[in-house]
């Protein structure tokens, strides 16, 4: 009784919230409908007692995918007058689609047959009230279904390699942080604190800082991710960083270390 | 009086109304109270003594911080979307609540033992990002949603090494139920043979909350204060209240699957004499503190970097340790559950 | 330093750790702050608070309108009237500091020839309204009647260094 209420309430604002996807105003309303859908959904499942498909519509469809539905809606600005624009003209054939999809799926379900051995398939992993559902699953899918299921990874794996190689370019003027590098440098490797007497300048040394032609290659477009810029900055800042001039001496620092 | 509470209909809805009570008034005052700790915390680490007027050493801040924000006025902008701009703040920080009704304090001591409790609180805390993405959005602020598009695909990246955390933490254990979990750690805490997964878990819990060096969705200095400019009074403190609980939450996470939960450190006489749920704060606290202790050290990532260690440092990483404690569970047989 | 033993510091998060143990040493250290209301810290002879006007041990006011501080003002803060007074000497009748728009960079009192105006070492001035904070002659002349003691030690103390 309890359960059966309980279900009814589910079902309800299942079907309304789907309903309300399609027909809400504001795209991102009709997301935020769908996630609802998506709980009623998982508490559907709950009330059947698959609490791991639950669990795993919840953390899939809603904690990813729609997440990443919202994301691209929000980004985008629809016009809605210009959407609207052509539904009148366009309502004919929408309805007629509609309507063939209704009669194909009308005549679909009055013919459904049931396999006549659904008997034996329930019990390719017999359920006893030890076992979670987990468990079942598990076996059914790992064990009993492992090529098949394999393939739909495969499937998977392939078309996130296709969307990454087809979305991602090399732009050779960028420039990329080159974090080990970054990290491999020290204090020693790069400065040399040295004790500069007051009142004398460092220009007349030479200066300090680094060689005054690197200035230069900085913007030149085309040069940056080159084999011949790369080779030539790794040099360059093998060579020396900076150094701090002692006027002691008259000699640079380094030579003087 | 026992036959009332567990036969009648009423009887348990009293009870189960008690149960929750006992688990959120004392989260709620911890989490008041955390935000003390934080600010006395960092204090004292950048050689300050942090809030000491109100009351001795500052105790009555957290509610003096509470009357400022509840006497306040609530401001929606113009432009808001003003169902969902209240909307968010209430789905924070209740999902915040709701997810401690599976955290096992003591042996089967939980609101509810379900079976796939670690599922739960991954579902519960994927959810958090809708209510930073609705907030965003509905602030109708550039800023406020600059603030919640990066919370929500940090929160999305960090998620996936979360998982394969769990998962590893999972193979060892053999069952869902955070209750197994626990007990599955009764001779050694996981945080010693998967240290660097726990670790990696401890990082990505930063993450998730978003804390410290984490926490560019309200990073200050370009985004003023990332989802939650707009808000204001009350919304605001739910935001602030959700944002702590969560810390708590996963600071209680940690304590599950690494450091043995309600467990004492041994089994032996002086440490068996605490009760369990003392322990399992201790162990939150302790976390908390870290929590605290890396916002004090850590400058604030960029967000290149942040999402470099996500995917390209935490996800390979993760994913082989993964494969690697399993192919040494299979061979060592020490795999629970019975495979095959 | 090997690749080896660099990777084993970055697999170790030795950075992370050494960081983390300098912040949990400050955490026992003595803290810095002093109790704000009650205890206060040391100023300079130099500090530049609120303004005063000083007057002569004899009770003559001091300033003698030559309107340098006016003009050296970069806030423009300074408004200045003066007229002949009945015994000739050229003294203001009006002399007002906008104190919100002062930005206390003490030019004021370096450009003054007779140590008039100057910046005394009181900072807490906070005032409820806006219009408590422009300040008239009276005003400051009754400033430099309450701190004329620790203005006149100040300027004695930093006269070596004019």
């Amino acid at each position: 009784m309890m359960t059966q209420l309980v279900f009814y309430v589910f079902a309800a604002v299942l079907v309304l919230s789907a309903t309300m996807v399609v027909c809400a105003r504001n795209p991102v309303h009709s997301v935020l409908f769908l996630i609802l859908a998506f709980f009623n959904a998982a508490g559907l499942f709950l009330i059947a007692g698959a609490e791991f498909l639950a669990m795993t519509l919840v953390i899939v469809y809603v904690g990813a995918v729609a997440v990443l539905f919202l994301f691209v809606v929000m980004m985008l600005d629809v016009n809605f007058t210009r959407m609207r624009e052509g539904v009148q003209r366009y309502a004919p054939i929408g309805g007629v689609v509609g309507g063939v999809l209704l009669v194909e799926l009308i005549m679909a379900f009055t013919h459904w047959r049931v396999a006549s051995n659904i008997d034996q398939i329930g019990h390719i992993v017999p359920s006893s009230p030890a076992r979670t559902n987990t468990a079942a699953l598990g076996d059914v899918l790992y064990t009993h279904y492992i090529f098949l299921f394999q393939s739909c990874a495969l499937v998977l794996l392939v078309a996130m390699i296709g969307a990454i190689v087809l979305t991602l370019r090399d732009r050779p003027t960028g420039r990329r942080q080159n974090i080990d590098r970054q990290h491999d440098r020290t204090a020693a490797d790069s400065l040399e604190m040295l004790q500069v007497p007051l009142g004398v300048g460092v220009a007349a040394q030479g200066g300090f800082l680094r060689p005054h032609e690197s200035y230069d290659v900085a913007a030149v477009p085309g040069t940056y991710g080159t084999q011949a810029w790369r080779e030539r900055e790794m040099e360059e800042e093998t060579q020396t960083a900076l150094v701090v001039i002692t006027p002691a001496t008259g000699t640079k620092g380094q030579d003087n270390a | 009086m026992a036959d009332f509470f567990f036969h009648t209909l009423l009887g348990q809805l009293v009870l189960i109304v008690l149960e929750t009570l006992a688990v959120l008034v004392p989260l709620l005052l911890g989490v008041a109270y955390l935000t003390l700790a934080e600010r006395k915390v960092m204090a004292a680490m950048q050689l300050r003594k942090g809030p000491n007027v109100n009351g001795p050493f500052g105790v009555l801040q957290a509610f003096a911080d509470a009357i400022k924000m509840l006497t306040k006025e609530t401001v929606i902008p113009s432009g808001a979307n003003r169902m969902l701009f209240l909307f968010a703040p209430f789905l924070t920080f209740s999902l915040a609540m709701v997810a401690w009704a599976v955290i096992p304090t003591g042996n089967g001591l939980a609101i509810a033992n379900i079976n796939v409790g670690v599922l739960y609180l991954l579902a519960i805390s994927s959810l958090g990002v809708y209510g930073i993405l609705i907030a965003g959005w509905a602030s109708n602020s550039k800023y406020a949603f600059l603030g919640g598009l990066r919370s929500a695909a940090q929160m999305v990246s960090y998620e996936v090494s979360i998982g394969l955390v769990i998962v590893s933490v999972l193979l060892a254990v053999g069952s869902l139920n955070l209750n197994d979990i626990v007990l599955a750690q009764r001779h050694v805490w996981f945080c010693l043979p998967m240290f660097p997964m726990f670790i990696v878990f401890f990082i990505s819990a930063l993450a998730e909350t978003n804390r410290a060096p984490f926490d560019l969705p309200e990073g200050e200095s370009e985004l003023v204060a990332g989802f939650f400019v707009e808000y204001s009074a009350l919304a605001f403190g739910l935001f602030f209240l959700g944002e702590y609980a969560n810390m708590f939450l996963m600071s209680g996470m940690v304590s599950i699957l690494f450091l043995g939960g309600w467990l004492p450190p041994l089994g032996i006489a002086p440490f068996t004499w605490i009760p369990g749920p003392l322990w399992l704060i201790a162990k939150i606290l302790f976390c908390l503190f870290v929590f605290i202790w890396v916002r004090a050290t850590f400058p604030r990532y960029r967000y290149d970097q942040l999402m470099r260690l996500g995917w390209k440092v935490f996800l390979p990483f993760s994913l082989a340790w993964m494969v690697l404690s399993a192919g040494f569970l299979m061979v060592t047989g020490l795999l629970p559950g019975g495979a095959g | 330093m090997g690749t080896l033993s660099k990777a084993a510091r970055s697999m170790l998060l030795a950075e992370l750790v050494s960081g983390m143990s300098v912040t949990l040493k400050a955490f026992f250290k003595p803290k810095a702050t002093i109790n704000y209301p009650y205890e206060k810290g040391v100023l300079s002879p130099r500090f530049r608070g609120e303004h005063a006007l000083r007057r002569y041990p004899n009770g003559e006011e001091r300033c003698i309108a030559c309107k340098l501080c006016e003009a050296t003002c970069p806030a423009e803060a300074i408004t200045i009237e003066a007229e002949p007074r009945d015994d000739g000497s050229r003294r203001t009748t009006r002399y007002d500091i906008d104190m919100t728009k002062c930005i206390y960079c003490g030019l004021c009192e370096e450009a003054c020839p007779v140590d008039a105006i100057v910046e005394g070492p009181n900072y807490e001035f906070a005032t409820e309204t806006r219009e408590e904070l422009m300040y008239d002659k009276d005003k400051l002349l009754a400033n430099g009647d309450r701190w004329e003691s620790v203005l006149a030690r100040r300027l004695e103390l930093d006269a070596p260094y004019r």
